[in-house]
């Protein structure tokens, strides 16, 4: 054992010894060379992820100068000619893009107000339930829909709010007294898409914080409860209390994702008599680029996005750090 | 005189019963109250949708059509599902749709253990960085058309591999993985096996893949469920009928309403215009679901699991 030890030490040294500097302390970029030729196997495990992420994440990346030239196909990315701020310009100036720029945050704004509590709601409740069979039939239930795929789960919605063969809508139009499109009606497009989502992803969304729940120790609930503290006080001073990082970091994640509406279940739902309250910038840009093939004005809406994306995420992480919360850096 | 003392000492027990009980007070009752009645409305409102899904579907189109058919089936007929598995496009779709789901899931499961092994290693000098690299992807991305010119520039474009290659490797799935083989794998084991004289890989065949199991389960459920029911990539890239997955075959016959005329044929023009491809619609929906319906309540717990361990990295 201690043999092997030693070998193992003589070779780390043998590299050393090498090397002129014996005596001083290795540099940063001679252990670095050193950690290679003792692990470059690591390194070569590793290739492949690297060449993927590379490839198919910086190289798009690098594209995205393409915002900044005006395309030419035969020209290639890197050698259509510059244009500057047209394209960005062009955007600000159009009449659509603050349709589409509203659209997409009062959706995002939207989804995060009402769908961001829910499932901490429907955590709790499950939480609370002492009956096992009863829990886990509500678990079961709720997360079933997030197994539906999207595509099926608008088609299910399109089916249920058809005016005369839809549960929902014969019973709406029986209450109106007339048959209603719900689907063709703009002013309530918004609450159906965040509604059907949340039909969609609250069950599941709830795991994340029941696991969360079941670590709040059991100490605590014991003193809350000897202190005669209710259910209700208990859920928010014990509760809701140690699950707080959760939620904040929840929070900033979805914060991120205020942008990205997102782009599968909306683009589904668009039909032509909605779109002036459903056209979102990721729907635009998919319009703009692959259908009419202006590749350049897409490059720089897309951009638009992002970046608005990256700093909202950035100031939001930057606000709660300073506020003695969970963050995400 | 004594049946009344006896009835307020009654009552004053039994209200000094339920003040030194704990956690049994009035409100806390109305508390249960509520939640379970809650609790039943929730489960309510995801559960009836699809039960109407199921009943429309077995339902005469006739009745249909009429509205009659509320929670249960009318006249019930399996008309709507000979024709579904005549229509050629719906079998291919799900061919080619298991085709993505495996191969992709294959290409998948390996790129992760090979991003993730490395990176859960501090022994490896760059792991910070290449972490940092990683992680950046999911804070900024070039966007739709760069990606949309590369995937057409190395000539992938409306091929299998357009389906596979974009989405090799998910980075959030990695630091789970990596996470787990940071708790699972420690560097006590590492260190001991490499004095032994263990190379890199070897460590990799004997020890980690062998002890990844677990998170090999959840990665494969999180990568497959996935693969099945996206319909984004396939949108942009694919173009040719032959190489469509199921989504895509769904989202025409479903939301743009576009049917194979041969499949509804046999039919009479009556029962056509009277609501066969609404019946059909349900049906495609049913088909559609059925099969991750019926696997989800045994996978469930794989899906908690790795949510979990996400979770404790955040």
């Amino acid at each position: 054992m201690s043999d092997s030890i030693h070998l193992y030490d003589k070779r780390q040294e043998g590299t050393l010894n090498n090397s002129e500097k014996h005596f001083k302390p290795p540099k940063k970029r001679n252990a670095l060379i050193q950690n290679f030729l003792r692990h470059w196997q690591l390194y070569l495990i590793m290739l492949l992820p690297i060449i993927y992420i590379v490839v198919f994440h910086y190289i798009p990346m690098y594209g995205v100068q393409l915002a900044f030239r005006s395309f030419n196909p035969s020209l290639g990315i890197t050698g259509s000619p510059w244009a500057g701020f047209q394209f960005f310009d062009q955007f600000f100036r159009s009449p659509s893009s603050r349709e589409v720029i509203w659209n997409t945050l009062e959706i995002s704004i939207y989804t995060i107000l009402a769908g961001f509590p829910i499932p901490i709601i429907l955590a709790i409740a499950i939480n609370e339930v002492k009956n096992s069979f009863f829990k886990k039939t509500v678990q079961m239930v709720t997360y079933a829909p997030f197994f539906i795929s999207t595509v099926v789960v608008v088609g299910m919605l399109l089916q249920l709010l058809a005016a005369r063969t839809g549960l929902i809508g014969r019973v709406i139009s029986i209450i109106v007294g007339q048959e209603v499109h719900l689907m063709n009606d703009p002013a309530i497009f918004h609450d159906i898409f965040v509604w059907s989502g949340i039909w969609q992803t609250a069950g599941f969304g709830a795991i994340i914080y029941l696991a969360a729940l079941a670590g709040v120790s059991p100490e605590l609930q014991e003193a809350a409860v000897i202190d005669g503290a209710s259910k209700m006080q208990r859920i928010w001073n014990v509760d809701i209390q140690c699950i707080r990082p959760t939620i904040v970091m929840l929070f900033i994640l979805s914060i991120a994702g205020i942008m990205n509406v997102g782009f599968e279940r909306i683009f589904l739902m668009q039909n032509p008599l909605n779109l002036s309250e459903s056209e979102v910038i990721s729907t635009f840009v998919y319009k703009t680029g692959l259908i009419s093939f202006n590749f350049s004005f897409a490059t720089a809406v897309g951009l638009f996005n992002s970046v608005v994306n990256c700093i909202l995420l950035v100031t939001f992480n930057y606000i709660l750090k300073r506020a003695g919360e969970a963050s995400l850096w | 005189m004594v049946t009344n003392m006896k009835a307020v000492l009654k009552s004053d027990l039994s209200s000094k019963q339920s003040r030194t009980r704990i956690g049994s007070s009035a409100g806390d009752k109305l508390f249960d109250i509520v939640m379970y009645f809650g609790l039943v409305i929730v489960v309510l409102i995801v559960l009836l949708p699809l039960l109407y899904v199921l009943s429309a579907s077995f339902s005469n189109p006739i009745a249909l059509r009429e509205g009659r058919v509320w929670i249960l089936p009318v006249e019930p007929t399996l008309m709507a599902y000979e024709a579904i598995f005549r229509d050629p496009s719906i079998l291919k779709g799900f061919y080619n749709s298991i085709f993505y789901m495996v191969v992709g899931t294959v290409i998948n499961l390996i790129m992760t253990v090979l991003a993730a092994y490395p990176l859960s290693r501090k022994q490896f000098f760059i792991r910070n960085y290449v972490m940092g690299i990683f992680t950046f992807t999911m804070l900024f991305s070039g966007g739709l058309i760069p990606l949309y010119l590369l995937v057409m520039n190395i000539g992938i474009l409306n091929t299998r591999w357009a389906m596979l290659l974009p989405t090799a490797l998910s980075v959030w799935n990695v630091i789970i993985t990596r996470t787990f083989y940071m708790t699972n794998i420690p560097d006590e084991i590492y260190e001991s096996t490499m004095i032994d004289g263990c190379s890199d890989f070897k460590f990799l065949l004997k020890i980690v893949l062998p002890l990844s199991g677990p998170i090999m389960a959840v990665m494969a459920l999180f990568y497959g469920v996935a693969h099945w029911n996206t319909f984004f990539n396939a949108l942009i890239f694919l173009s040719s009928d032959d190489l469509f997955p199921l989504q895509l075959v769904l989202r025409n016959i479903l939301i743009l309403h576009q049917f194979d005329a041969a499949v509804v044929v046999p039919f009479d023009a009556l029962i056509r215009r009277m609501g066969l491809m609404e019946l059909l619609r349900y049906a495609v929906i049913v088909v559609a679901t059925m099969p991750m319906l019926c696997i989800y309540p045994f996978v469930q717990r794989y899906f908690v699991k790795g949510v979990m361990i996400g979770a404790l990295k955040g």
